[in-house]
């Protein structure tokens, strides 16, 4: 195939993503398509300087929202005051497990969003509705520690985005999503925010259920009458240790390098050949807050 | 010598706070009103708003809704991706596309995807969504000033009004400003049921912008959308002034500060 065929430009950095923890984690997920671990050293904690840098050059970029991801960002000593300093640009939005929280860093965080003209989103991650299916795939004991983060969360004003891989077959979302629903209601959460994502076949992943199928690739004929814009890579960059990469999927791929800076990240095109690229063709950016298609099927009244 | 502009957000069929809204906006005494589009979804008898419309005047924008109805389209394009909030876009808009006239979606189709004008030296573009997407959100606390900056300086504009998102807010950047105008077609999800427009006071130094309250029969609305079936999430909302539906598109900080 013809790889300039399924090139992708940016048409604008939308969002800016900063693998923030790089890729250290406190758990050890068996579908993290990145595998992070405690000792998973790949990529390496952002600084507070170095984000403030980029912070700076975004708003000149006219970037529309900021994300934090890991590993577990709140690793990251400096975690709470970046997403401090973030809210003086823009939104901010954090991707955690909940499980490493403490009281005086959302006590801080609450006060700085109040102040901000900016929404401060946590996507929490929680892949079942019980200990007896989240742990089989996050760990012994997280399912609790996750639902009581979420508590947590809740209780300092904040509404986080519950954020499940959808490890069931796709007929049973309603059961799914109604004890979702029933269970963080019954902690306390209201009117709980759920969003759904697909399994992206590599990493641990790739171990755990198998890798993509070499048809399981975006062909050009497939992006005819596309919208591209419904692709990560078409309004997003990240930044991590070693650059700026096209998509927080792809950073363990050498060729999802595409600069030391956001500028030249922003000019270079990406050539959408990897599987994890046919799942957001599939499914549209799933990484973003608000997915530019709907997953779920279940309907919560 | 000065010009004073009226700008009307989303209608969503509530002809009743339409009719209202030109009252009031010609007390105040404007020049001009503009509709920055969504004729239709969410109210009752879709064909009501447009008679009021175009015997008033009122130069209006194509919002995804209009494109949507003109052109009998499948569904609003209104940009949600949460199947609850699907679910419920697509009943308002199934009922507004089955209830409205030939001649009105002919007219709706005929509609600019934006306007631009220049008054009094000041140079404004409106808009429904965003100048880059008809249906795109723009949100207070998701918007950050320099991204405004970037679209007023793209279309070398000073001032970009909007609507779409269904809640009023204002930002003044280095370049210029940005209004949403709010909407007449529901509450802004604040616990009143009144809805809102925006008028503009423009002379050549400056653009002055005021959010103005509509207050409006809403009770005979919520009567009429229950005879014409319509769900009871809708009324709910029309009596409170709280969302009960499409809220997963909101952000943080706009949901927390509604009720469900």
């Amino acid at each position: 195939m013809n790889k300039s065929s399924v090139r992708v430009s940016l048409s604008h950095l939308d969002e800016l993503w900063f693998q923030v923890s790089g890729t250290r984690c406190n758990l050890t997920c068996q579908h993290c398509f990145i595998s992070c671990s405690p000792h998973n050293r790949n990529f390496e904690f952002l600084s507070r300087d170095d984000i403030q840098g980029h912070l700076k050059q975004s708003a000149i970029l006219g970037v529309k929202g900021y994300y934090f991801t890991g590993g577990e960002p709140f690793l990251n000593p400096e975690m709470t005051d970046i997403l401090i300093d973030t809210l003086q640009y823009g939104p901010a939005t954090v991707l955690t497990n909940a499980t490493v929280m403490k009281e005086e860093w959302l006590s801080r965080l609450r006060i700085a969003q109040e102040q901000s003209r900016y929404s401060l989103e946590f996507r929490v991650s929680i892949d079942g509705f019980s200990a007896d299916t989240n742990d089989p795939i996050r760990g012994q004991g997280t399912f609790e520690r996750a639902i009581r983060g979420v508590t947590q969360l809740v209780s300092h004003g904040f509404l986080p985005i519950i954020t499940a891989t959808r490890t069931w077959p796709d007929s049973e979302d309603q059961l799914v999503l109604g004890a979702f629903y029933k269970i963080l209601k019954r902690h306390g959460y209201k009117h709980p925010r759920i969003k759904l994502l697909p399994t992206l076949k590599i990493g641990a992943e790739e171990n755990r259920n198998g890798g993509y199928s070499k048809h399981q690739r975006v062909t050009s004929e497939m992006l005819k009458q596309f919208d591209v814009t419904q692709l990560v890579c078409e309004h997003a960059r990240i930044v991590t240790d070693r650059g700026v990469h096209v998509c927080p999927i792809l950073i363990d791929s050498a060729d999802s390098l595409l600069g030391n800076t956001l500028q030249e990240a922003v000019d270079t095109p990406f050539n959408i050949t990897h599987g994890a690229c046919y799942t957001c063709y599939q499914y549209g950016a799933i990484c973003s807050n608000i997915s530019t298609r709907n997953l779920a099927t279940g309907i919560e009244a | 010598m000065s010009t004073r502009l009226a700008l009307f957000g989303g209608v969503y069929n509530n002809y009743l706070a339409l009719e209202a809204a030109i009252a009031k906006a010609q007390k105040i005494g404007v020049d001009e009103i503009y509709c920055l589009g969504d004729i239709g979804a969410f109210g009752p008898y879709p064909n009501r708003a447009f008679p009021l419309l175009t015997d008033n005047n009122i130069l209006c924008i194509q919002g995804n809704y209009d494109d949507s109805v003109g052109n009998d389209l499948a569904d609003c394009q209104c940009g949600y991706t949460d199947a609850r909030d699907n679910h419920f876009a697509q009943i308002s808009y199934d009922y507004t596309l089955a209830n409205t006239n030939d001649e009105h979606k002919t007219w709706l189709r005929s509609l600019p995807a934006e306007i631009e004008i220049e008054v009094e030296g000041q140079r404004l573009l409106l808009c429904h969504g965003s100048p880059r997407r008809t249906n795109e959100f723009l949100w207070e606390s998701t918007t950050p000033l320099h991204f405004i900056d970037l679209l007023l300086n793209q279309r070398e504009v000073d001032f970009i009004a909007g609507t779409h998102s269904g809640i009023k807010w204002d930002a003044q950047t280095a370049s210029g400003r940005y209004v949403n105008v709010g909407v007449l077609g529901r509450p802004e999800n604040d616990g009143n049921t009144h809805v809102w427009f925006t008028t503009l006071e423009i002379s050549g130094s400056s653009i002055e912008h005021q959010f103005h309250p509509v207050d409006y029969d809403y009770q005979r609305l919520g009567r009429e959308m229950s005879q014409e079936g319509l769900p009871d999430e809708f009324i709910e909302t029309i009596h409170t002034g709280w969302w009960t539906t499409c809220l997963e598109i909101l952000p943080q900080k706009e949901r927390a500060a509604g009720y469900h």
